[in-house]
């Protein structure tokens, strides 16, 4: 088709809570936004997947503060946050979950009408508030859809890939992609530009996240200029169900049943073991994530894993009727797929979940390109080498709305269309190269099954338990993979020509994983998500890894020294 | 080795639409978007379907006709040895294969 040639003060790149929030504080701002996603809008994306918990500290269940948010994150850390993100996060929170209220996110309340808020780990007060137990990012999804779907500032584009962001004379004037339903490219002249894409777990065999998080915003990003940070850093959610093969249930949906019912972890022997490595009390649930992921691995480790690699999750002393109130219409989910929780224990074991480390951005979102923003789970600063359960929506929504209050406020009044158009078709040339190395009447190989192999190196080499040969030898297979890349051909695009956009991702999720090899390798410690088996312990100087692309577009890594205790 | 036999409509507006049988090998608790990917993987990368969350029924875009009937292909479990018939959405624009025009 035709291409498309748009113009806009803010681009927002990603309809996560990150990019609907961006795109809504932009408008409010007065700014014209266009928001596009790879996926359908708010559909895509971590958001939609997040089962309960958002951590701020509105003090409805007990005494807090914002100041207390901030030192519970700092300390959750491991000493790896950047304070300034982390204060602008839990200083707005309270502003965001009222506003995002506003837009009908029902908060849950307590008989007496206030917002319930739930304990989670590593937060010392009860301050998450919840929709409900499974579905608070999908209601925060379709609420913050309502704000935006109807208003004339914002258009929405939908299936469609952002893969160049246009920086002339050192700032960012634009961005080039295609729309994939008709295959359209596009072009857009912006003032500003905000990336919200979200994170890359999808670089890895388990993960919990929407197939699209290829860590497309990363490259984006530093192919643009900007600095990302400690990307070695990868969260690994503990306890996401192993056994046995379930259908239509999130992997990660037993946290907040085991919040709520107190679930027990056992072993492989069917004992309780959290005790012995962060003593935590039976029945409790006080270990932060990447405690529990480490416990369970070392059990496994040591030969007391379940039959599949994991550990049980126990609910059978918990009432029948206690089980069928918490759990609702999920126990028939389960029943009907011979899951009967009063008898039969499943088996958990960590999974891929959350991109702690990624571009570096200040506390008005900017990153060190003028023009060029950064929102949501694609920063760094907020989480360090661990995340809290409850913060991550907290900050795709603080973040958004700050990232499109500052494009906005920031906008100037020229766009520089030439030089978007110049840029639209080297682009072009280069995608065209890109996607059709030689001439085929059909794909030349799947690139779902490119990805599945890209999976399986990531998870053996870099997944939640690293060694230098393993990281070596993964690099190594990356190597080979990206030339295997290279070689694959395209059809000519037709309709919904998905396999564009699976060869860029590849591409996308190539880059990423390197950056994550490369940076694993250079941090010999282990500090909170990061495991080296061969390095355990914590140095007492805490350092971040800053990474930049060379101009021959490899990585190029930096340990950055941090104040001890920040 | 046990399979289950798709029975799925592939085509668009331009080439019309025709039926197309896949068998796929069968693995325990194996969904029917999870048989559609064994498809893109072994047999047909161009075969188009929406999917995001994959298996949370959360996203909604696996929305399809499955025996006559709408569901979310990551939901539905494939049962070993039998015949599904998978169809796009009706009442909004066909594109390709099992994608419609969902907003």
């Amino acid at each position: 088709m035709e291409p498309l040639h748009l113009q806009t003060d803010v681009l927002v790149v990603g309809s996560g809570a990150a990019g609907l929030m961006a795109a809504r504080a932009a408008a409010d701002e007065g700014a014209r936004v266009i928001l596009t996603d790879k996926s359908l809008i708010s559909r895509g994306g971590a958001t939609i997947l997040a089962q309960m918990t958002v951590a701020v500290a509105l003090g409805e269940a007990e005494e807090d503060s914002t100041e207390i948010h901030f030192e519970d994150t700092m300390k959750g850390s491991r000493g790896l946050a950047d304070p300034k993100i982390v204060r602008a996060v839990v200083e707005r929170g309270p502003e965001v979950i009222l506003e995002a209220e506003g837009y009908g996110v029902k908060w849950a309340r307590t008989p007496d009408g206030k917002r319930s808020q739930a304990f989670a780990p590593g937060h010392s007060k009860a301050r998450c508030v919840y929709v409900d137990i499974l579905n608070t990012g999908g209601a925060t999804a379709a609420g913050l859809k309502k704000a935006i779907w109807k208003d004339e500032k914002i258009q929405r584009l939908k299936n469609v890939m952002i893969t160049k962001v246009v920086v002339e004379n050192g700032r960012a004037v634009g961005a080039i992609g295609f729309e994939m339903e008709e295959y359209r490219p596009i072009s857009i002249a912006a003032s500003s530009v905000i990336l919200a894409t979200g994170g890359l777990t999808e670089v890895f065999e388990r993960n919990s996240a929407s197939a699209n998080m290829t860590g497309d915003g990363f490259v984006l990003a530093a192919e643009a200029g900007a600095e990302v940070r400690d990307m070695e850093m990868v969260q690994f959610f503990p306890i996401a169900h192993l056994f046995p093969p379930l259908v239509g249930i999130d992997p990660i949906m037993w946290d907040p049943f085991r919040y709520k019912l107190g679930g027990r972890l056992l072993n492989g022997l069917k004992e309780e073991f959290m005790d012995k490595y962060n003593g935590e009390v039976a029945g409790k649930y006080t270990a932060a994530r990447d405690q529990t992921t480490l416990a369970i691995f070392r059990e496994v480790e040591a030969g007391r894993g379940t039959p599949h690699g994991g550990a049980y999750l126990d609910f059978t002393m918990v009432p029948e009727d206690k089980l069928k109130e918490a759990f609702g219409p999920v126990i028939d989910i389960l029943r009907n797929q011979g899951v009967d929780l009063t008898k039969d224990m499943v088996e958990v074991a960590p999974m891929a979940h959350f991109m702690l480390g990624g571009v570096r951005v200040d506390e008005a979102m900017r990153t060190r390109v003028p023009g060029l923003l950064a929102s949501g789970e694609l920063i760094y600063g907020m989480h360090g080498a661990n995340r809290l359960s409850g913060n991550a929506i907290t900050e795709a929504l603080v973040t958004g709305r700050i990232a499109g209050e500052t494009a906005a406020r920031e906008k100037s009044d020229a766009l520089d269309e030439a030089a978007v158009r110049q840029a639209f078709e080297r682009e072009m040339e280069r995608l065209t190269q890109f996607w059709h190395p030689t001439p085929v009447e059909r794909d030349s190989a799947s690139l779902q099954a490119f990805k599945r192999k890209l999976q399986k190196v990531m998870w053996k080499g870099a997944g939640p338990l690293r060694t230098e040969s393993g990281l070596k030898e993964a690099l190594t297979e990356l190597k080979a993979l990206g030339s295997e890349l290279d070689r694959i051909s395209l059809a000519k695009p037709g309709k919904f020509a998905l396999s564009l956009f699976e060869k860029l991702e590849a591409a996308n999720m190539l880059k990423v994983s390197e950056a994550i090899v490369l940076g694993a390798l250079e941090r010999k410690e282990t500090r909170g998500a990061h495991v080296r088996l061969d390095y355990d312990e914590t140095l007492s100087q805490p350092s971040s890894y800053s990474y930049v692309l060379n101009e021959a577009g490899d990585w190029v890594v930096t340990e950055v020294p941090l104040p001890a205790g920040s | 080795m046990a399979t289950v036999t798709l029975n799925v409509v592939r085509g668009d507006a331009e080439s019309g639409a025709s039926f197309e049988k896949y068998e796929v090998p069968f693995r325990d608790g194996m969904s029917l978007l999870d048989a559609i990917f064994w498809i893109r993987e072994h047999v047909d990368p161009s075969f188009s379907v929406r999917y995001s969350c994959r298996s949370a029924n959360a996203c909604k875009e696996c929305s399809a006709f499955v025996d006559g009937k709408p569901g979310y292909l990551c939901s539905i479990r494939a049962v070993p040895g039998s015949e599904v018939k998978i169809e796009p959405l009706t009442g909004r624009p066909w594109i390709k294969d099992l994608a419609t025009a969902l907003e």
